[in-house]
């Protein structure tokens, strides 16, 4: 049929194809072997880099944060051992009946129990779940006993912060919690080392020295698959704690702070007057910073929100208190700076019921029936009133100011150490000018001179207002880092232009709490040991109408947002001072009866640490 | 010798037919299935699982199969390939309505015993029945209008078929397959000249009939970066797994890229970037080789075949073998988009290897009876 010519064409054709063909064919296995060999031999690393990225993945652990200390070496901040119990979902063979039984066993409340269900679900199946991350050791026991019958359940230590002195430090170091969204913002340290269940400072010098404290992560290295699943561990690298910081304050004076201001509210400062070390700065009421380390329930919290004494307020640092008649020893040194008055100058008090007339007011003593006539110790020793309006009306609200800036007043005493810390206001004639836009009042010039009026001071500046005076006038720069090295040039000059003047003030405020009549004459120490000098003070909160004069209640009958702020300053031991003191009680009514009976307290415990504290910078303590 | 061989080619007794296997292509394709059955155990991790078992299973029963159809006599295929095409394309028809469905197409038919994908035994039953059609046609006849529209129905009925299931990947190689089959027969070049013309021209209007995750491929294909965790991903992995390889790879069953599950359809498409990445550049070339000795001697079975249909399936055969691989391994490499196609036996899948299989079975028989010429 074929024809035998057509045959052999077609064979020709078809060979000669396939030579085309052919030669095709080994041009393309050319390029596909070219192409094989830019990828796996030129390009080589660049791939080898990717497919390590694919599968090497690093997991950071959380850091070990720095420990804080008080000056003899307690820990105040630390770490300590959590039980937690961890769980992977996939391990467990029967997740229901598993949970129901930690449940049992732990006694989880029904809205804690669906936590955790809503927690399961957010999380892949082998990735761990916290059931609980801070067990008693009694349920952590009944845990252990139990787990023959907990498939996959893991019991584990972990570290966390602790605060062994509860409430005792929480205004200065703050307290720890969960990293928000905002702080990994707001600080590039913690963006860095941020992992699930870290925790950052969110107040106070934990939130302060952040940086420092915060550590460096551990990390895990491990190969994964595509899924992320963990196939092994392939390196560990053991990361730092954070730095120890230690402060100067001493936690005996810092427990008996916050004893002596039991269910008061207020602030007890106490102040090394040389070396300007914060041995005290208690704010009352505190709260239990550990109940916020692993999240606060909602209970706790809006009992801490809603307490009218205000626990989250640290009252001695961004408390604005009239400093009543604390100011008035500012008042007198001012005026003998200036030689406004001397020693001899002489005002008649007639009491409130005879109240002194000026420019077309009247401005009342808060005794009844006066202090007669005045010099200026007497007036000190017994808070007169009307001689301190008079001699403010002489020296003017300027000069005040001036020799109360140089006190420390009106500004903020630790500067940037913490961010809730307030200036205070001291007034001055272009002060209200440019804050008020009004021209100042020759009449409150008279009320500043008893610390009423705008000014407004915070006890820590009280504190360092009476450090000053009791060192003689010399310039000291508060500190409560105990190692942070200082550049200040100006420390310790004097800040007085006659020493003389300031052994004035100071032995008025002697005279005020050790001699008959003096306004904390009942709660002085006679024991020259422990002998102090105070100033008492008593801050109006509201205007005293003529009738609340005649009426002249007793503090416990006025309502408690109404009475006065009792304030009280001190230093001591008086024949060589060492330590001074501000008190504030809040709404606690008059500063003789309510806050000087607390310095009475606080020295004596004061002058007895003086010694421990003295041997152990002398590391004598060390060597016995 | 010849002639004694030519006047008793029907008493070829079973051992002379043992005695003129292709021992080379023998032993090349059982190298492969040895290759294909240790890179398939690097795919299970390294164990003794389904595919590995499975795949050994199937390579050890076609082999045979294979030995069996060779040992039929070149002619029985010849008679038989027509009805061959016809019983693909009835099953193709059955698939459309009573198919099994996996992953978004229609491609398998369920046989109780086993599943099979007839769109795969098409790619050498086109060839079987291109290559009986042109065996009976002059030369002259070749490029007669009635021929082209003849094997071009031929070519269009099962790829259609295939295109609707949908499997654009193995309707387009079904279609190279036939078109292999027409430029062999001699079609003149002019043809072929005009219709990757017009294929050009119509590029834009066929990319608007592409479905959206076919079009994404393209898409993929140009710029891998684009969804460098979707769409793709593949590709991205894949040429990572090929590049880390290196020049002599990461070892057997240590391929980070498979073993950690990054690779996708390791087991089927993407076999060879597994194998490339554990045996690198050295490995890849050298299975290069075994392809290409493979392709080769199917090809010279061709060539020393007396009979003109021989010649043709083998020619066809041999280039169809070819296009599959490149078309593979560009795929995978990133030089082509990805379209589902097989590395012929590396590849884990029953019907593709049953195809394949099918086709050196063929080519064999007219090893054995190359001397036979057909009427």
């Amino acid at each position: 049929m074929i024809n035998q010519s057509d045959n052999v064409m077609k064979l020709s054709s078809i060979n000669r194809r396939m030579f085309i063909l052919g030669v095709a064919k080994v041009i393309i296995l050319g390029g596909i072997i070219s192409r094989l060999f830019f990828l796996q031999v030129k390009e080589n690393k660049k791939y080898l880099t990717l497919s390590d990225k694919n599968r090497i993945r690093e997991w950071k652990l959380p850091p070990i944060r720095g420990s804080f200390q008080d000056y003899f070496g307690n820990t105040i901040a630390g770490n300590f051992e959590a039980y937690q119990l961890h769980l992977i979902p996939e391990e467990v063979e029967n997740f229901r009946y598993t949970i129901n039984r930690i449940k049992n066993i732990l006694g989880l409340s029904e809205n804690q129990f669906q936590k955790i269900l809503k927690k399961k679900k957010e999380i892949k199946s082998w990735e761990t779940l916290i059931v609980a991350n801070n067990l008693t050791w009694e349920n952590f026991s009944k845990i252990n006993n139990n787990l023959y019958d907990l498939n996959g359940v893991k019991p584990v230590i972990s570290i966390s912060r602790s605060y062994p002195f509860k409430e005792n430090y929480t205004h200065i170091l703050g307290y720890v919690s969960q990293a928000n969204k905002e702080d990994v913002l707001l600080n590039e340290t913690i963006k860095e080392k941020f992992v699930q269940g870290l925790k950052v400072g969110k107040i106070g010098l934990e939130k302060t020295f952040e940086n420092d404290l915060i550590g460096s992560n551990s990390i895990e290295r491990y190969e994964v698959n595509a899924y992320g699943r963990r196939i092994s561990q392939l390196a560990f690298q053991k990361g730092d704690q954070g730095k120890m910081i230690k402060l100067t304050v001493d936690t005996e004076i810092q427990k008996l702070a916050n004893e002596l201001l039991y269910e008061k509210a207020g602030s007890i400062c106490v102040m090394d007057i040389f070396t300007g070390h914060v041995i005290a700065m208690h704010s009352s009421p505190s709260f239990d910073p550990n109940k916020f380390v692993f999240g606060i329930s909602e209970d706790d919290w809006q009992l801490i929100r809603n307490n009218p004494m205000k626990p989250l307020v640290n009252k001695s640092l961004s408390g604005n208190y009239s400093p009543g008649s604390t100011i008035k020893p500012i008042v007198a040194l001012s005026a003998l700076e200036n030689e406004i008055v001397s020693t001899k100058f002489t005002v008649n008090c007639r009491g409130h019921k005879n109240p002194l007339e000026l420019y077309g007011q009247t401005y009342h003593c808060w005794k009844k029936e006066g202090h007669g006539f005045v010099n200026l110790k007497e007036a000190m020793k017994q808070s007169c009133d009307t001689y301190f309006y008079e001699v403010s009306r002489r020296l003017g609200v300027d000069r005040l100011s001036e020799t109360a800036k140089k006190f420390g007043l009106g500004k903020k005493v630790f500067g940037d150490l913490f961010d809730i810390e307030k200036n205070g206001l001291i007034p001055s004639t272009t002060w209200k000018k440019n804050a008020l836009g009004r021209g100042w009042l020759l009449g409150e010039t008279i009320i500043t001179g008893i610390g009423q009026g705008y000014i407004q001071t915070t006890p820590i500046q009280l504190c360092l207002m009476t450090a000053q005076i009791a060192n003689g006038g010399h310039k000291i720069y508060p500190k409560i880092i105990l190692n942070s090295n200082d550049i200040d040039d100006d420390k310790f000059m004097p800040v007085v232009k006659n020493k003389k003047n300031i052994k004035l003030i100071q032995d008025a405020m002697f005279s005020s709490t050790n001699e008959i009549r003096g306004t904390s004459y009942r709660s002085r120490i006679e024991d020259p040991k422990y002998q102090f000098a105070g100033k008492t003070g008593t801050a109006q909160v509201k205007k005293i109408t003529e009738r609340d004069r005649e009426l002249d209640l007793e503090t416990s009958e006025i309502p408690y947002e109404e009475r006065d702020h009792a304030l009280y300053i001190a230093f001591g031991p008086y024949k060589s001072p060492r330590y001074a003191v501000s008190i504030l009680v809040e709404h606690g009514g008059s500063g003789s009866t309510v806050a000087a009976p607390i310095a009475k307290k606080l020295f004596k415990k004061i002058v007895d640490r003086h010694e421990i504290r003295k041997n152990f910078e002398t590391k004598k303590y060390l060597n016995i | 010798m010849y002639l004694h061989n030519r006047l008793n080619n029907k008493s070829n007794n079973f051992f002379q037919k043992i005695r003129d296997l292709d021992f080379v292509l023998l032993i090349s394709i059982l190298s492969l299935g040895f290759i294909s059955f240790a890179t398939m155990y690097s795919t299970d991790g390294g164990q003794l699982l389904f595919h590995t078992k499975s795949h050994f299973v199937k390579f050890i029963i076609f082999t045979i199969l294979m030995l069996i159809i060779s040992f039929f006599n070149i002619r029985l295929w010849f008679s038989f390939s027509y009805v061959f095409y016809l019983v693909v394309i009835l099953m193709l028809i059955w698939t459309i309505n009573f198919g099994v469905t996996a992953s978004g197409s229609q491609r398998w038919i369920n046989l109780y015993f086993i599943n099979i994908q007839p769109s795969e035994l098409m790619k050498i039953f086109i060839i079987l029945c291109l290559a009986k059609y042109f065996h009976r046609k002059r030369l002259e006849n070749v490029n007669s209008f009635y021929s082209i529209i003849v094997s071009t129905i031929i070519i269009f009925l099962p790829m259609s078929l295939v295109i609707i299931q949908p499997d654009l990947g193995t309707s387009i190689l079904i279609s190279i397959s036939g078109i292999l089959v027409m430029w062999f027969a001699g079609l003149n070049h002019k043809y072929f000249f005009y219709s990757f013309l017009m294929s050009l021209l119509s590029f834009p209007f066929i990319i608007s009939f592409l479905k959206p995750y076919q079009k994404l491929r393209v898409l993929t294909f140009l710029n891998p970066d684009r969804d460098p965790l979707g769409a793709g991903y593949q590709i991205i992995q894949s040429k990572i797994a090929v590049g880390s390889g290196g020049l002599f790879g990461k070892g057997f069953l240590k391929g980070t890229q498979s073993y950690l599950e990054f690779l996708p359809e390791k087991h089927t498409d993407f076999i060879f970037t597994l194998f490339s990445e554990e045996f690198g550049f050295i490995g890849s070339v050298l299975l290069l080789l075994l392809y290409a000795i493979i392709i080769y001697r199917v090809i010279k079975i061709g060539a020393i075949s007396r009979s003109y249909f021989a010649k043709l399936f083998c020619y066809s055969y041999g280039a169809s073998l070819f296009v599959y691989i490149i078309i593979n391994m560009s795929m995978v490499l990133g030089l082509l988009p990805i379209v589902g196609s097989p590395l012929p036996i590396m590849s884990y899948g029953g019907s593709s290897m049953l195809a394949t299989m099918i086709g050196f079975g063929i080519v064999m028989s007219a090893k054995i009876h190359s001397k036979q010429s057909i009427a």
